[in-house]
């Protein structure tokens, strides 16, 4: 049964899907505002999943020693040091004789190492200048080395300072690139409104790798197949809470029916608004942006780039009726410049 | 706490999200600094300034909770005349011995207490004493005076008052290098969150109690607890997280040389030559309070050991008890090893080659030893010293020639196993096995139960006496499946105690009797078995039951969640107020009643009086609600028991680059110090080269990793998120020693170098004390040679000095050296070690004066 | 691994400072990440200097998964299109009764299908699994409608060459039979492959812009048009060389249009804003050039070669080798922006500012 809104716009994903009668649609809103950066749910989905090592790196950049979401790491726990206020915090070095802070010459470093996570294709190191942008926080957008006194890479001593935590994971979103356009079938949509990878189908195609707005689904090397979040399926086939939720210590971590999660959400966000956390933000809450809506979202303290995030991603898929139409179009061009070569040519 | 404790941490987090004010003291940002709504950096070893300071807040200012302190605390208690305060003395309480650097504390009693009941000062710092008060406090005669008024010059108040004076914020800023504005901050919203209405929590781990002044850190935060009347209380009281499951099971019964279970002591080979003598020295003829009932807890004691022989005739067989003759101590037993003088080391779930103190020592001791047997679930740095260890790279362990022959044991993990964990708040929660051990690991109790019945077959035909303290042990557990595994339920119900007769368990231990008709093996824990029932599975939830949920478990004692909840009500019986009732007196049916097992007697009114000379329980005041107490009032001043003062004072950590500011007396003076020519100590002022190493550095755990390792960096999903050794330093020191970020850099002190990968990181950063920079460096300590990922151990840096009442080591600070680069390799290493001792100013053994008060040289002291 | 060089001890404290000051312009040659972590790169210690960015994200790292597609595909972006452009060239030579033109076409698209097919099944991670690819049809997955073009064209092309060998069988018996049925029955499949085959050599622009790659997905309306025009100019390059100049009349006219339907496409590739980059700089810059530059060179002397082989086989080369180089620059292309954060960032961003409803207070609901 094909939706109106099938490749773009508000849409209950798993209905389209043409399930029956499907169970609400269960998915994760991470609180990163109480995440401590325990890692739990990184070491509880990869018992539970069964995930192979990610490589023994120090990757310097701060406790993130993972790097990324990879075929190994289904769930990545990202650290950003930022010389910066933090919303309910008093400064943290006000009257310390601390000097000017580091945070973006460590970043700098931390960008530039890479490793072999047994995955495709591992961690590419990144762009140092970006990186040192980062702990300035998105504000310095446009405005090269100009830094608030006190703050950032300023010469003035360093007071403020925060540390953003962030547990990132498969967005399951409900237009799914990765899904619509796996030509095996392997992708499906599950009837929890979750996105899965069949281990037993995917043969390693790799398209739904460059599909994916997020980076999330990825290549494990000696195996060839794509692996990814599974939003643990079978745990909630059996009505269990996924390996992360059940682990994580401060409910940063919260698993549920989406449409309560997003009611949670806003009133934890309206909450830190009221207590002067002005930087709390919701991302991938809406049905009406480009994906429509992820079915794991996240409350954060800084822009989306800053822990990695894409800021506007678009589900490639929306525009694939004009892509379909330009190389039909294309297509028409190309017979008929063979046609009035052949034909044109006749004495 | 999130760092170390994410789990307990989970409640924090509940609380901040209700509106709780969370502040946080730490050397360094740490993961639970991110989530604090103020982080106070603070210099490692200076706690008790900065708490001394809040005492002061509190007490100049009047905002002690007046009601609760006048009744429940010694507060009004006079004390001695001949009392003389650290203000007098330059830093020394009054009755301190040059000679052995210890007090008589004669001087300290209550008014009119001349004699101490205790044993001389010196045996008890060397049998750690100070440990058996972890259940009663230490003994003195019931009858005090008291002044209510608190005006009397010699009253614990205007004591505590004169003697926390200098505490001031400005000294505060001067010591911590804590801003005065963020002090302030701290300790109003502490006091304000205490009354009648309000009870704060104080939550401390091993970065208080580590220290030379470990104990008096806790005594300190006590103090402000009592003061604030905090302390039994719903929501008030001073816990300790707990660095390992279960740490507080193996203090209750005991994994401690000193100890016996339910905190009886250890008896001494001078002091406790017959068993009355010993039961007197516990009950203390005379004093108020439960220990009055000794004699039952020991006779208990010994009949579940040996059962039907123990006898009134042979003194239920005291004479089979091991005596001590002084310190036998981990550290002690160490610097032996290394002379040569113990054979044999059991190591069960323990490793210190990585994660005691001075790690060079301990592998050296190990490597002469005949035997030493390790039981673990891998291999851990402890059972391959010998072939791996630093040591073999500087050859001082040549494993062809390492004479110790070490037995590796497959142990079972928490899971594989039935049993009991005893969680700080004294809870007991049963653990079902989940799996059966892999391959030749088995539990703890099957090691000792058939090792114990082995040596037993090996000597049944013995004719040696000797030999009968282990013939005539009561060793009958029941077993079962393929392993022949014993019943933990069955030890379970031996240590609850039965009646010997009938072999009804024992419901509660006012039921032990002193003739041998009962048998217990630790009186504190009697009921957990009481009706024949595991009392410590029960698993009811919390959202069936009401706020104290007494039916998840089992407390000690008594299924008592909240100890001396008599003090939840005011003097009359009436609760504080209604937010915080918990136990009060119903005067209709003339008992205590409320949400928890009152811990009083259930009938004593509130009004009853002792006639004078009663004793034991019987002396025990109608509010006077810490019975356990020999005056039955929360101690503000320790009159006895506590071996370095009845106050708690700030001394700088024994290797510290500054001058204490507060008193000529540099450092703890009662310390324990082992003179060892492998335990060398860096100098502090004012001795001359305290230069040398000019930084302070401190070591804890990072949440990817568990102590030393052994548990996580064996498991790749926990060792590839903590993947090598590194040490953190501020932007500052980094520029100033040439650190960079990821590259390498070595810390030396006189024991040994090590070295990490730097991380570079403003969650470090320098404070100003005494008007100079202090670098401070953090360094987690989970690193060793074995397992997945191996680094250096930050354990290797520190010496060995001790807090004289338990003998727990100072190892959460000390001064080094940190300089760029990998350090030496093979002897190099040695040399460079050498030359910082040579530059330090002394190659031989080095010890700085327990006694500074004589230097004046300093505008530090107040009064110089 | 080496240490940093250690401080001058009489150094004073802060003297150094500045090298941890970020905001200083680039000088120095800047480590490269390696494989291995950091180690590998050189000594430690040396000045940390970051060129001007204006841009955040995540330690400078990769938002997107960069294509794990090996060059296998960019082959095959190449060889796929030669077959379709010969199988049409192929049928006009057939009608238009150019029998070595249609010989050499008939061969050159069977050649190029196969090949195609080794490609894509060697690119697979579990290429014994290749035929999952036929479990299902999928109208929103461009490879797996092109799998099915591939199924379509690939048999017929082979029935459409094989036909070409009739001449050789014997004139009596079973095969004598078959020889006299292969031309038609060739006839027929040549004419239907090529009816197909517009579909194979434009579909592959889909296949890259239905990806979250940011210069192929924004190159969605190019994209077909440089590959359809791609492909006439390497099936084209194939007919100058081996075709008789007498039979080449059309083959050059097409190479002319192809280029026009090439440069145009290829001039929407320059204006897409920032993620056209990639298509004018570095690797991926240099080779679509050289494709312009080839293409340039080839359509003009097929125009002036006329009956001149050597000048026919000149335009040949550099139509195919144009072919080659722009199919690898589209494909460096999209690689590169993958890998690279900025053209991820930069545009979204762009385009939620002037959204503009992305204020925080705003993101509650």
């Amino acid at each position: 049964m094909v939706h109106a809104n099938s490749l773009y716009g508000p849409l209950d994903p798993a209905p389209d899907a043409g399930y029956e009668d499907a169970p609400p649609r269960m998915g994760f809103f991470t609180d990163t505002s109480v995440c401590i950066g325990c890692k739990a749910c990184e070491v509880a989905c990869k018992e539970w999943n069964d995930v192979p090592a990610s490589g023994l790196d120090l990757l310097g950049m701060s406790y993130d020693n993972t790097g990324a979401l990879t075929a190994n790491s289904w769930r990545h726990v990202a650290f950003v040091e930022q010389p910066r206020p933090s919303g309910w915090a008093t400064p943290a070095f006000e009257d310390t004789p601390a000097g000017p802070p580091v945070s973006a010459a460590t970043a700098t470093f931390g960008a530039e190492t890479a490793t072999h996570t047994g995955t495709d294709p591992g961690i590419p190191s990144g762009s140092p200048g970006a990186a040192a942008r980062m702990v300035g926080g998105s504000e310095f957008l446009g405005m090269p080395g100009a830094q608030p006194p006190g703050r950032g890479t300023g010469v003035e001593g360093r007071s403020d300072f925060r540390w953003l935590m962030m547990s990132d994971v498969c967005k399951h979103c409900t237009h799914a690139a990765c899904l619509d356009v796996c030509p095996t079938g392997s992708l499906f949509r599950t009837e929890f409104g979750t996105v899965v990878v069949q281990e037993d189908i995917c043969n390693g195609c790799g398209y739904c790798i460059s599909a994916c707005p997020y980076g999330v689904i990825d290549q494990r090397k000696n195996d060839g197949r794509a692996w990814k979040c599974t939003l643990c399926y079978d745990r909630l086939g059996a009505g269990m809470t996924p390996a992360c939720a059940q682990a994580c210590p401060t409910e940063s971590i919260q698993y549920g029916p989406l449409e309560e999660l997003r009611g949670r959400a806003a009133a934890r966000v309206a909450t830190l608004h009221g207590r002067g956390v002005s930087e709390a933000r919701l991302y991938g809450h809406d049905p009406n942006d480009g994906v429509g809506g992820d079915g794991a979202f996240f409350l954060l303290l800084d822009e989306p780039e800053v822990y990695g995030l894409p800021p506007d991603p678009v589900v490639t898929t929306r525009d694939l009726p004009k892509m379909w139409k330009r190389a039909g179009l294309a297509a028409v061009t190309m017979a008929a410049a063979a046609a009035v070569a052949f034909i044109g040519g006749r004495p | 706490m999130a760092e170390a404790h994410p789990v307990g941490f989970q409640w924090v987090m509940e609380a901040k999200r209700r509106g709780a004010k969370v502040f946080h003291v730490d050397p360094r940002f740490t993961r639970t600094s991110a989530l604090a709504d103020s982080y106070l950096p603070i210099r490692a070893g200076t706690d008790i300034a900065l708490l001394g300071g809040v005492v002061r807040y509190i007490l100049e200012n009047e905002l002690d909770f007046r009601e609760y302190v006048v009744s429940y605390t010694n507060a009004a208690t006079i004390v001695n005349d001949d009392y003389r305060d650290t203000e007098d003395l330059h830093g020394l309480f009054s009755g301190f011995k040059e000679k052995n650097a210890s007090y008589d504390q004669t001087s300290w009693q209550y008014h009119g207490h001349e004699q101490n009941g205790t044993r001389d000062t010196e045996t008890q710092r060397e049998t750690a004493a100070g440990l058996e008060h972890e259940s009663h406090g230490a003994p003195v005669n019931g009858q005090t005076e008291r002044d209510e008024t608190l005006q009397h010059p010699r009253c614990v108040y205007q004591i505590l008052k004169r003697h926390f004076a200098r505490y001031t914020p400005e000294m505060v800023e001067r010591i911590c290098g804590i801003s005065q504005e963020k002090f302030l901050e701290l300790a109003q919203a502490w006091t304000e969150n205490s009354g009648r209405n309000r009870t704060g929590m104080l939550v401390y781990s091993v970065g208080w109690t580590q220290h030379t002044v470990g104990v008096q850190y806790i005594r300190t935060g006590a103090i402000i607890q009592l003061l604030l009347g905090n302390v039994g209380r719903p929501g008030g009281g001073v816990m300790a997280l707990r660095g390992h499951a279960s740490i507080q099971g193996s203090t209750d019964i005991p994994t401690l040389f000193n100890l016996l279970p339910g905190y009886l002591p250890m008896p001494h080979h001078a002091d406790h030559p017959t068993f009355d003598e010993w039961v007197d020295s516990i009950r203390h003829p005379g004093q108020k309070g439960f220990w009055g009932n000794a004699r039952a807890y020991g006779v208990n004691l010994l009949k579940a050991y040996w059962g039907d022989a123990a006898t009134a005739e042979n003194d239920y067989c005291y004479g089979y008890m091991p005596r001590m003759t002084g310190d036998h101590g981990t550290y002690q037993q160490v610097l032996n090893m290394i002379d040569g003088k113990v054979k044999g080391y059991f190591l069960l779930g323990q490793n210190p080659a990585v994660g005691s103190a001075h790690g060079r020592a301990q592998r050296l001791g190990m490597a002469n030893l005949d035997w030493l047997v390790v039981r673990d679930l891998f291999m851990i740095e402890s059972a391959t010293f010998w072939q791996n260890g630093p040591e073999t790279e500087t050859g001082e362990i040549v494993p062809e020639q390492c004479r110790t022959e070490v037995f590796f044991l497959p142990a079972a993990s928490h899971v594989e196993k039935e049993g009991t964990f005893t969680q700080t708040q004294r809870l007991l929660q049963w653990r079902e096995k989940a799996v059966e051990p892999p391959g030749d690991a088995r539990s703890e109790l099957w090691f000792f139960y058939h090792l114990g019945r082995i040596i037993r077959d090996r000597l049944a035909t013995s004719p040696l006496p000797r030999d009968r303290a282990l013939l005539d042990l009561n060793w009958n557990y029941p077993t079962h499946g393929p392993l022949a595994e014993p019943s933990a339920e069955s030890v379970l119900y031996e240590i609850n105690g039965y009646d010997v007769a009938s072999g009804r368990p024992l419901a509660s231990f006012t039921e032990m009797k002193d003739d041998g008709s009962t048998a217990g093996g630790c009186w504190i824990y009697t009921g957990v078995y009481a009706d024949g029932v595991n009392q410590a599975a029960r698993r009811k939830p919390g959202s069936e039951q009401d706020l104290v949920a007494a039916e998840w478990g089992w407390a000690w004692p008594a299924n008592r969640r909240i100890l001396y909840n008599r003090a939840s009500a005011d003097p009359d019986g009436r609760p504080w107020s209604e937010r915080k009732k918990y136990v009060w007196w119903d005067a209709e049916k003339g008992e205590w009643t409320g949400y928890d097992v009152p811990d009083f007697e259930k009938t004593k009114a509130p009004s009853f009086r002792p006639p004078s000379g009663a004793a034991g329980v019987a002396a025990i005041a109608g509010d006077d609600p810490f019975v356990l107490q020999g005056d039955g009032k929360g101690w503000l001043y320790a009159p006895t028991g506590v071996l370095d003062g009845p106050l708690p004072t700030h001394y700088e950590p024994a290797e510290s680059p500054v001058r204490n500011p507060l008193y000529r007396q540099q450092s703890n003076p009662t310390r324990k110090v082992y003179t060892h020519p492998i335990n060398t100590l860096n100098p502090s002022p004012p001795e001359a080269h305290s230069d040398v190493f000019p930084y302070v550095f401190t070591v804890s755990r990072l949440t990817e990793h568990h102590t030393a390792g052994g548990m996580s960096r064996t498991v790749r999903p926990l060792a590839e998120l903590q993947p090598e050794m590194f040490v953190e330093v501020s932007p500052e020191l980094a520029v100033e020693r040439g650190l960079n970020h990821l590259c390498w850099a070595h810390l030396i002190t006189t024991r040994a170098a090590i070295e990490a990968k730097v991380l570079v990181t403003d969650r470090l950063t320098p404070l100003r004390v005494e008007g100079r920079i202090i670098h401070q460096i953090w360094l987690p300590y989970h690193f060793g040679y074995q397992g997945l990922v191996t680094g250096d151990s930050a354990n290797d840096l520190f010496g060995i000095t001790l807090d004289p009442n338990v003998l727990i080591q100072e190892s959460k600070v000390g001064t080094c050296d940190i300089r760029p680069g990998r350090r030496p390799r093979g002897r190099e290493l040695l040399d460079v070690v050498v030359d910082y001792r040579r530059r330090s100013g002394n190659l031989n053994p080095h010890y700085p004066p327990m006694v500074t008060t004589d230097d004046a040289a300093s505008d530090s002291d107040q009064e110089a | 691994m080496t240490g940093p060089t250690p401080a001058d001890p009489n150094e004073p404290a802060g003297a150094r400072l500045p090298e941890f000051r970020i905001d200083r312009p680039a000088d120095g040659q800047r480590r490269r990440g390696t494989g291995r972590g950091w180690r590998g790169r050189g000594a430690g210690g040396e000045q940390v200097t970051v060129p001007p960015v204006d841009f955040t994200s995540y330690y400078g790292r990769p938002i997107l998964k960069p294509p794990v597609w090996k060059h296998d595909i960019a082959g095959y972006l190449f060889t796929g299109g030669l077959a379709a452009g010969s199988a049409l060239i192929a049928a006009g030579a057939q009608l238009t009764g150019r029998p070595r033109l249609r010989q050499v076409s008939r061969g050159t698209a069977l050649g190029g299908i196969a090949a195609s097919t080794y490609l894509l099944v060697h690119d697979l991670g579990r290429p014994d699994r290749f035929h999952h690819m036929l479990r299902v049809a999928k109208l929103t997955s461009p490879m797996s409608v092109g799998t099915w073009i591939l199924t379509a064209f690939g048999p017929l092309a082979g029935v459409a060459a094989v036909a070409e060998v009739a001449p050789l069988l014997p004139r009596h018996g079973a095969l004598g039979l078959a020889r006299r049925l292969a031309p038609p029955v060739g006839d027929v499949a040549g004419l239907v492959a090529a009816a197909t085959a517009p579909a194979l050599a434009t579909y592959t622009g889909v296949l890259l812009a239905d990806t979250a790659v940011p210069s192929w997905h924004d190159a969605y309306p190019a994209l077909p048009f440089v590959f359809a025009g791609s492909a006439l100019a390497a099936a084209c390059g194939v007919g100058l060389i081996a075709a008789p100049a007498a039979e080449t009349a059309p083959v050059r006219r097409l190479a002319l249009a192809a280029a026009a339907i090439e440069l145009a496409g290829g001039h929407r590739l320059e204006r897409m804003g920032l993620t056209s980059e990639p298509y004018r700089q570095g690797r991926s810059g240099r080779l679509m050039r050289a494709g312009r530059a080839l293409l340039a060179v080839g359509a003009t002397a097929a125009l002036l070669s006329g009956r001149s082989r050597a000048l026919s086989a000149l335009s040949g080369a550099a139509l195919l080798a144009s072919s080659v180089a722009t199919r690898f620059g589209v494909f460096e292309a999209g690689v590169t922006s993958a890998r690279d954060p900025k053209y991820t960032v930069v545009p979204q961003r762009e385009r939620r500012d002037q959204e503009g409803d992305r204020s925080p207070a705003e993101k509650r609901t």
